[in-house]
């Protein structure tokens, strides 16, 4: 099902408005992706969010700043790095609202325009890991590791090195990496899927109706 | 009964003894597991951040993998469980979607028409083998072993799968089966952290303290959980929970194959027990006692 467009009351800038077309797009291929309009701002989310004490905007905030045409505040916090994908928001709203799901395309979204929290280098570790599975095709986590302390600083590596050999002792530290045989069939999907993921950047945004009044719920 | 194989990348690594164990689990119980061949990592949780439709193909490489077989897919990793079963949700929801992926998939020569289902070894073994049938089987009962049951988030959420999302009992039912008590522990769903434990530590010590906290208070002898990465959270980082909230730790966190695995009389070394960091000793003492009457009344007789 088709989202209509949410309007929302003033006016957007223009990166908000881009923003906001990538976020619909992304909300749309969700299962239930446009439960979204029937948010009724309860809190069940941010009450039974096991981290939401360490966010700066509450899941509910989230749904509310897109209300609201505010999607930048929204990937310039904490929160969407924070989420662990425990989906217990998912679990229990009582509006059927896919939260874990939103989340998820949210950060899509901070990934695709370089929008982070400002020192919260999380999303870095979503960046090493691409790279791990581009090259072998399986995830290896010591390597996983030391690429992202390579980019996080390397420093923080050091406290590592106790549990390192601690796993070493039971030979649970692998460092070969048992790459998979068919890789260059699996490069060619992950190649061919990147095209297909929505180009915002190239394509052309659709004439957006400067906003009239607030008609989400319909 | 024969099932399609997918350890997943953790597996291989950090955590053998789970792979170990699983397959002896359902070997004793003749159920096979054919590890599909030449299978992918499926993206974890991770690559949904990033690309939707790269994490779809990701995932559904290896669904079409086993989609020729024409046999269940069964992996024991929760976030695999989670992520090729996303996956399949969203294929099989919108033809839009499907035609995506299968352009995606057909540059590798495969297809994938979204009919694997995906389970998990527990829902095999409740579902398709049967609680009956694990009893009959039980070579040493675990009796006196107080085990609190750690589902983690991924198996029972966000979709309804095969137990209930709020207060699962599958696992329960298996260890009550197995002659074990079950303790009371309501942190059973709490989230441990996850891989907020590499990039976020403080909040993750917290919430695995808080697990480790409420069954240690209600007298478990032992964790017993289906998630790699929450064994992993769990059990390898109890001196910095220790040193930071100085409270007592040191409860041994198992994989439910593990115990199991113990209870229908397999050895340590097909169960990988021992690469865990914690010895569990009332498993220990259990299994040497009941070694020990075997010998005496084999002598006996």
């Amino acid at each position: 099902m088709k989202i209509q467009e949410i309007n929302i009351p003033g006016k957007l800038t223009r990166k908000e408005s881009v923003l906001r077309h990538s976020f619909l797009e992304q909300v749309d291929t969700i299962p239930g992706g446009e439960k979204i309009k029937s948010c009724i701002q309860c809190g069940t989310c941010s009450g039974s969010c096991p981290l939401s004490y360490a966010m700066d905007v509450m899941p509910r905030e989230l749904i509310a700043l897109f209300r609201a045409g505010d999607i930048e505040s929204i990937l310039r916090s904490r929160t969407i790095w924070i989420c662990a994908s425990c989906y217990t928001c998912q679990t229990r709203c009582p509006s059927s609202i896919k939260v874990t799901d939103i989340i998820y395309a949210l950060k899509r979204i901070a990934m695709e325009r370089r929008i982070y929290a400002k020192k919260f280098p999380v999303h870095s570790l979503s960046d090493s890991f691409i790279k791990s599975i581009y090259r072998f095709g399986r995830l290896n986590e010591p390597r996983l590791m030391i690429l992202y302390f390579m980019r996080t600083g390397i420093l923080k590596a050091f406290s590592f090195i106790p549990l390192g050999l601690k796993m070493m002792r039971k030979g649970r530290l692998e460092l070969r990496v048992s790459k998979v045989k068919g890789i260059d069939g699996l490069r060619k999907i992950m190649k061919k899927a990147e095209k297909l993921d929505i180009p915002f950047e190239k394509e052309k945004l659709p004439f957006m109706p400067e906003a009239v009044g607030y008609k989400s719920v319909s | 009964m024969n099932y399609n194989y997918y350890p997943g990348c953790s597996l291989q690594s950090a955590h053998k003894g789970y792979d170990k164990s699983c397959r002896a689990v359902f070997n004793s119980l003749g159920c096979d597991l054919i590890e599909i061949e030449d299978w992918n990592c499926c993206g974890a949780t991770i690559y949904m951040s990033i690309n939707e439709v790269t994490a779809l193909a990701v995932a559904s490489r290896n669904l079409a993998l086993a989609e020729k077989t024409k046999r269940d897919l069964v992996t024991p990793c929760s976030s695999c469980f989670t992520i090729l079963n996303k996956a399949n949700r969203f294929i099989q929801n919108s033809i839009e979607v499907r035609d995506k992926v299968n352009s995606c998939l057909a540059e590798g020569g495969l297809n994938y028409n979204g009919t694997v289902r995906v389970r998990h070894p527990l829902d095999v073994l409740i579902n398709d083998v049967g609680i009956e049938i694990i009893r009959l089987q039980i070579k040493i009962p675990l009796e006196e072993l107080k085990i609190a049951n750690y589902y983690g988030c991924q198996i029972v959420r966000p979709e309804k799968g095969f137990d209930d999302r709020e207060d699962p009992t599958t696992m329960e039912n298996l260890f009550e089966a197995a002659g074990a008590s079950n303790v009371y522990f309501p942190y059973k769903l709490r989230c441990c952290g996850g891989m907020l434990m590499t990039t976020f530590e403080e909040a993750a010590l917290k919430l695995s303290k808080e697990i480790l906290e409420c069954a240690i208070e209600n007298g478990a002898d032992c964790i017993v959980t289906t998630c790699p990465l929450c064994q992993m959270n769990l059990e390898a980082y109890q001196n910095e929970i220790h040193n930071k909230y100085k409270t007592k730790v040191g409860i041994p966190i198992l994989f439910f194959t593990q115990v199991l695995g113990a209870a229908l009389g397999l050895s340590n070394e097909e169960l990988g027990i021992d690469s865990n960091f914690y010895r569990c000793k009332k498993l220990v003492e259990i299994k040497n006692k009941k070694s020990y009457t075997a010998q005496t009344v084999h002598s006996v007789i």
